[in-house]
């Protein structure tokens, strides 16, 4: 194991250095040459144990994780919040003294609390992953999207990223916001005053509600998806006033630098916060931190499923 | 005749304007003002050497969760009347918040029974402002004062309705009873539980703006005058709570305003590891909040100081950051967090003013016969070593709970000795 990594937990980006981030990008390039072979396997984590814990729902988050897992070979076992012991009025430090007992190496956890990654991890001797904790850190996201920028523009430092949307309920925009700023990004956040209140130029961000100003010195433009499903209503009057505002709709799109790249967490909701040609456009990076996030993920459960053995 | 001489302390009696090196006299559980009223036989005198401490009237805190009944497993009377001893405390007010509620005449004259049976010093309840604490219907205020309980207060939740608040103080008013009142507004709040600020932004957890507690102190202001009747404002948080509560008491507003140590002892940035110890309602705020209310203590806004004493089991508090019980226990360690900070750390007041503030100030709110040493009175007394330098220890509490932040602390300053009715209810 090298002497670049001591952390056994994976809990969100803040308390990361630079060089820590760097590394763990470095370890994934390693990891997506393997993703090109023929035999997508290596045995890394052979007879480990992984726990996809997801208390919240997720699809991308935590197949990319069990894949990841797999091709590292460890073993994994998938507990959601309908099928754990936490609906019939378990705590999750009980849930999680039970995973641990199973002796599970590694414990990946998605959750609506923020700081329910910490709360484990302070608890348990597994690794502790967060794969997004409420609106606090989706670390792995900020990482796979600073691994995309780095692939296609070469570096990260002195770029110009700006991120739209739905901050203040953005765990995406957290981890971005912080390992992006250590790497050296110049950051501004747009959207509604509400969801992007001025408190966050604390962070060291700017902070812009008129998308056209922005878009023309963009190296990278990553749009959140508006989560209106959960979204109070208080916070902006509509999708429609939204995208009229803060859509990346095509004409906008012309505002942008050629080069500027246009990124996603997804899932996309075509029509609002993106327009369909934008997002299978010639900037569109979007699948690529798809593939590149299973990269991350691997380089993070090695890293950290080394330490805690 | 049962009889103590406490000899040779620095006698502090604000009530009395009274402060000078001297002996304290007490026979039946009573003030009495000269020795020779108990020249008795030797065996039946206590001697007390009081040398280097100071003879306070017995403190009183305003504002304690007891939990009884409904929820022992957090604290008894007994347990908490307990912890309030070995803080110092004499007298202790406790919340209607139990369950059943402190909203109805039984559960008042159950508490006062089981406060007599197993309290070791003097509990006085208050009732509810609306029927189960709903914030609805009127509680019978009328009864409850019948019953005994000294205040009304929903406290832990907030009349939201300004119309029923007005009628439950101008009602108040009829009965004599001051309306205590949790200043939170419930649709500027929503589902906040940390100060909303730098440290909500970081970590992403949901914010509670000082803007509601300020919404509803503002509120109470204008109900105060209208109803020319006492609104008291329970821990207060927030910078333009404490700027509200002076401007109104300089145009004469019966509106007043309580502090508790951790409120000045700390600021949000101790959420940052999400350690539910720091997380209680109103929430921890700013540096500038913090000043704030300094300033608010000095200058006499802020007339009161008190606990929230809010005790939960380890296993209620051991959760998930936003899905923990609000509140820490506080009894053991508010009148050391006081001392230490107010007296000597930032020297904003003496140790007269501090007395007066857990003696004085709050008999007057509430209309008590204790918080003197007049003869007469009952022989409720702390003696308090300003200087002495202590550790806070969360295991050796005499609360039945253990949520404090404050394990670990040294502090310089606390309670030697109390007595209740001239009887030693606890010493270090």
């Amino acid at each position: 194991m090298s002497t670049n990594w001591n952390r056994k937990d994976l809990l969100g980006l803040r308390e990361l250095s630079a060089d820590e981030i760097n590394f763990i990008l470095e370890t994934a390039d390693a990891f997506k040459q393997v993703g090109t072979r023929e035999i997508k396997k290596v045995p890394a984590l052979r007879g480990k144990t992984l726990v996809n814990f997801f208390v919240e729902p997720s699809t991308r988050t935590r197949t990319s994780f069990e894949l990841a897992a797999h091709r590292l070979s460890a073993d994994v076992i998938n507990i959601s919040a309908t099928t754990s012991s936490l609906t019939k009025g378990e705590t999750l430090k009980d849930t999680a003294r039970n995973l641990q007992a199973l002796h599970a190496d590694i414990l990946v956890l998605r959750h609506g609390s923020a700081g329910a990654p910490q709360f484990l991890a302070q608890r348990l001797k597994s690794s502790v992953i967060n794969a997004g904790d409420g609106a606090h850190e989706h670390p792995t996201q900020g990482l796979l999207d600073m691994y995309t920028i780095r692939d296609k523009r070469g570096r990260i430092d002195n770029l110009h990223v700006v991120i739209v949307g739905d901050i203040l309920f953005s765990r995406v925009a957290r981890s971005n916001i912080f390992g992006l700023t250590k790497l050296g990004a110049r950051v501004t956040l747009v959207g509604p005053s509400t969801l992007v209140p001025r408190e966050f130029e604390k962070l060291g961000v700017t902070v812009s509600h008129k998308l056209d100003d922005v878009l023309p010195t963009a190296d990278v433009v990553n749009l959140l998806r508006i989560q209106h499903e959960r979204q109070r209503k208080e916070y902006f009057p509509g999708i429609g006033e939204y995208t009229t505002l803060f859509g990346l709709t095509k004409e906008r799109a012309k505002l942008l630098k050629p080069d500027c790249l246009v990124m996603h967490p997804g899932p996309i909701n075509r029509g609002v916060e993106i327009d369909s040609e934008v997002a299978d456009g010639l900037q569109s990076v979007i699948l690529d931190q798809v593939t590149n996030g299973l990269a991350v993920r691997m380089a993070v459960l090695y890293l950290c499923g080394g330490i805690a053995s | 005749m049962r009889a103590t001489i406490i000899r040779h302390g620095r006698v502090i009696d604000p009530a009395d304007q009274r402060d000078e090196i001297g002996d304290l006299y007490i026979a039946d559980g009573k003030i009495v003002g000269s020795k020779p009223e108990i020249r008795n036989q030797k065996s039946e005198i206590d001697e007390i050497d009081a040398r280097n401490l100071i003879i306070a009237p017995g403190l009183i805190d305003i504002h304690v969760h007891l939990r009884e009944p409904g929820f022992g497993h957090k604290e008894t009377i007994a347990s908490g009347a307990r912890a309030a001893a070995a803080g110092g405390f004499t007298t202790i007010v406790c919340m209607p918040n139990t369950s059943p509620a402190g909203d109805n005449p039984a559960t008042i004259a159950w508490i006062r029974d089981r406060a007599r049976e197993t309290a070791c010093l003097n509990v006085l309840p208050t009732g509810a402002i609306s029927k189960n604490i709903a914030g609805e219907e009127l509680a019978p205020i009328g009864s409850l004062g019948q019953a005994g309980v000294v205040a009304i207060t929903d406290d832990g939740h907030c009349v939201q309705n300004h119309e029923l608040m007005r009628r439950a103080v101008e009602y108040a008013r009829m009965i004599g009873l001051p309306v205590l009142d949790h200043c939170q507004d419930y649709n500027l709040v929503g589902n906040g539980v940390v100060n909303e600020g730098y440290w909500s932004t970081l970590l992403g957890l949901p914010g509670w703006p000082a803007a509601g507690e300020e919404a509803i102190v503002m509120r109470n202001i204008l109900l105060a005058e209208l109803c020319d009747h006492q609104i008291h404002c329970q821990h207060i948080s927030a910078a333009g709570s404490v700027r509200l509560i002076r401007e109104a008491r300089a145009r004469g507003v019966k509106i007043s305003g309580e502090v508790c140590p951790h409120h000045i002892a700390l600021t949000d940035e101790a959420i940052q590891n999400f350690d539910t110890n720091y997380k209680m309602n109103p929430p921890l705020r700013s540096k500038s909040d913090v000043d704030a209310i300094l300033e608010g203590i000095v200058d006499g806004t802020l007339s009161i100081l008190c606990s929230d004493h809010a005790p939960h089991a380890g296993f209620e508090k051991e959760v998930e950051f936003d899905q923990a019980p609000f509140g820490i226990v506080g009894l053991e360690t508010e009148l050391g967090l006081f001392i230490d900070l107010l007296v000597h750390k930032h020297r904003k007041i003496d140790i007269v003013r501090l007395i007066e503030m857990y003696t004085v100030e709050p008999a007057k709110l509430l209309k008590l016969d204790a918080g003197t040493l007049s003869v007469g009175a009952p022989a409720d007394v702390t003696l308090i070593d300003p200087d002495l330098e202590w550790t806070v220890k969360i295991d050796q509490f005499e609360s039945a709970s253990r949520n404090s932040p404050f394990d670990s602390w040294q502090l310089k300053g606390r309670a030697v000795r109390t007595i209740v009715g001239g009887k030693t209810v606890w010493k270090l």
